[in-house]
């Protein structure tokens, strides 16, 4: 199975929506390739630079209410080809929880205590996510460690590679 | 034990319950539009897998750029229209016969109370107006939607909202919703399902249930929901007169969904409307609500009057009747988009086209368009829009952009003052 974690794009945020992640003129686009340029363009968060900060990521780290907003799977898409493949935040919005999984990607929730101190960990910190034993190992200037649960049937979804392989074989 | 409306609907269409929490239903109608299908399309091809599981229960638009604007929105329209000949799907509509696909749908008489529906659009929730269970997904739980007629779910925890009291003159659904959203905030209810009952709710039409319904997603809800009765039964009559005696057969019928007396909900909360004044967005989230009067003065350089939030034909009539006789601001561009050719017609119909054109608004076709900044109306930096849309995040309308969400009421004075003000002034 696919390896979850990297190194961490923080955004000190709540309620970050699917249109900051993708504006909508780009969902003109035939493939999720030519998304990748335009990864977090609109998001309204001081200091945050894409083009500068998002390359390297393989995990973003956030605050409450990830994803909310619009169902554009474009979100979720522009994270994949921008090689980042898990999402840790205090909580989703429904629909970018699924398209994750769906996807076959890690959408990961912890407790507000946990992100502070992931948030405080200080320099560049690095993640790395065990599924199966669902612990989060977290690396920057100091070290934590963290355990999470994942609903069973995401978990499902993410081992099977994303619900049209599960769905596929089952329905 | 007792049910709610949306627990009974699960259960009778369960296919599946792969763990305790989660749910895979069997679908009654999948929909699709331009932009988040032909991705689907593709990829289903790709994988030799180019199927749909019941041409009946596809429902198709072009909608959100229409007439398509560049090389790459012909494209997506391309896709989905030699898709939908492909698979012989029948309720497939293109230009002359298209519209905003949370108007056009219900039109149609697509939506039946205990359906279940899907659709790769955030604000399918509209269609919990008509007593189903309607959810915004994604392109991949489309995909499987077109192939195997089934989508995953948690299984839904309810919350019951008890509408009471008397609307004010100029208080309409919009400034209902915007003003839950507000005690709700963004994520009050993710996950939940929100059933929307009481002597407001009841008193209120198709469109007015329809617009409560359209924004419960921007309080995180999976669906808003109202109980079918008989105006429910009145707006589908053209569609079920065959299948039942009298309106009051269909009504009693459609009672079997109504949640029982003993159902359990996580939460319950009741409003008095009677004080509610017109409501208005400020700043970058659905749930920044205040007072118009709060904000008077503002000024704005548009003026949007559309959607599926408030593109249907009583959102026109109430503009309209603020119009009237009047002339726009000249700071203000005055944009109406009839949600439907059917809206539009009979707006045509009932002179109110002449109203917004006589008054300085430029009438365009019906399109999704610059409700999300991708066509016929997009705002140039620091503009602001005064709009009956229902997104305020930043950027939505265009890049740098702010956008104030109000009621097609609030939105005509705004466009007449040329500022923000109190609708309640011009009537």
């Amino acid at each position: 199975m696919k390896e979850f974690g990297g190194k961490v794009l923080f955004l000190d945020r709540s309620d970050i929506n699917t249109d900051e992640i993708i504006p909508a003129k780009y969902l003109t686009e035939n493939t999720k390739m030519a998304l990748q340029p335009f990864i977090l363009e609109d998001l309204k968060l001081g200091g945050f630079d894409p083009a500068r900060d998002v390359a390297g990521k393989g995990v973003v780290v956030s605050r409450a209410n990830f994803g909310c907003g619009s169902s554009r799977e474009h979100a979720v898409w522009v994270f994949e080809v921008n090689e980042i493949n898990t999402v840790i935040a205090e909580s989703f919005a429904r629909i970018f929880r699924q398209n994750m999984h769906n996807c076959g990607m890690l959408a990961i929730e912890l407790p507000a205590a946990d992100l502070d101190r992931l948030f405080g960990l200080g320099g560049e910190v690095e993640i790395a996510v065990d599924l199966a034993a669902g612990r989060i190992k977290a690396k920057g200037e100091r070290e934590a460690e963290f355990s999470f649960t994942l609903n069973e049937f995401d978990r499902q979804l993410v081992e099977a590679g994303g619900w049209l392989a599960y769905a596929d074989k089952k329905y | 034990m007792g049910q709610t409306i949306v627990e009974k609907i699960f259960a009778a269409h369960r296919r599946d319950t792969p763990t305790p929490e989660n749910i895979i239903l069997d679908l009654d109608v999948v929909m699709c539009h331009e932009i988040t299908t032909p991705i689907a399309i593709t990829d289903l091809e790709s994988r030799g897998m180019d199927r749909v599981f019941d041409p009946d229960k596809i429902k198709a638009v072009i909608d959100h750029v229409t007439p398509a604007k560049d090389s790459k929105t012909a494209t997506q329209g391309k896709i989905l229209r030699d898709w939908a000949r492909r698979h012989k799907i029948r309720d497939f509509f293109d230009i002359g016969a298209n519209g905003v696909c949370h108007a056009l749908f219900p039109e149609k008489g697509f939506i039946r109370p205990g359906y279940t529906v899907i659709m790769g659009d955030s604000h399918t929730c509209t269609h919990g107006a008509f007593g189903a269970f309607a959810a915004g997904v994604g392109t991949t739980d489309l995909e499987v939607g077109i192939l195997k007629g089934v989508c995953s779910f948690r299984l839904p925890k309810s919350m019951r909202i008890n509408l009471t009291g008397n609307l004010s003159a100029g208080v309409v659904a919009k400034d209902v919703i915007l003003h839950i959203i507000k005690e709700l905030t963004v994520n009050g209810a993710t996950d939940r399902v929100i059933e929307f009952v009481g002597p407001v709710v009841a008193a209120m039409s198709m469109e007015a249930r329809m617009t409560l319904c359209n924004m419960a997603i921007e309080a995180g809800a999976t669906c808003g929901i109202c109980l079918p009765d008989r105006v429910t039964a009145e707006y589908l009559w053209p569609f079920i007169k065959d299948e039942y005696e009298s309106l009051e057969v269909a009504t009693t019928h459609f009672k079997k969904w109504h949640s029982d007396p003993d159902a359990i909900y996580e939460k319950e909360l009741s409003f008095d409307v009677s004080g509610l004044v017109p409501q208005v967005t400020y700043g970058y989230k659905p749930d920044e609500v205040k007072d118009i009067t709060d904000m008077e003065g503002t000024p704005v350089d548009q003026v949007y009057i559309g959607s599926c939030t408030n593109g249907r034909i009583e959102d026109l009539r109430a503009a309209a009747g603020i119009l009237k006789n009047r002339r726009i601001s000249p700071q203000v561009r005055g944009i109406l988009s009839p949600a439907t050719p059917k809206v539009y017609s009979q707006a045509l119909e009932e002179g109110i086209i002449k109203i917004f054109l006589e008054a300085g608004f430029c009438v365009t076709n019906p399109t999704c368009g610059a409700c999300l900044g991708m066509s016929n109306g997009v705002l140039a930096e620091g503009e602001i829009c005064a709009s009956t849309t229902n997104r305020n995040f930043n950027g939505r309308m265009g890049k740098g952009g702010i956008v104030h969400l109000m009621s097609p009421l609030a939105a005509a004075a705004a466009a007449v003052a040329g500022h923000i003000t109190d609708p309640r002034k011009y009537q």
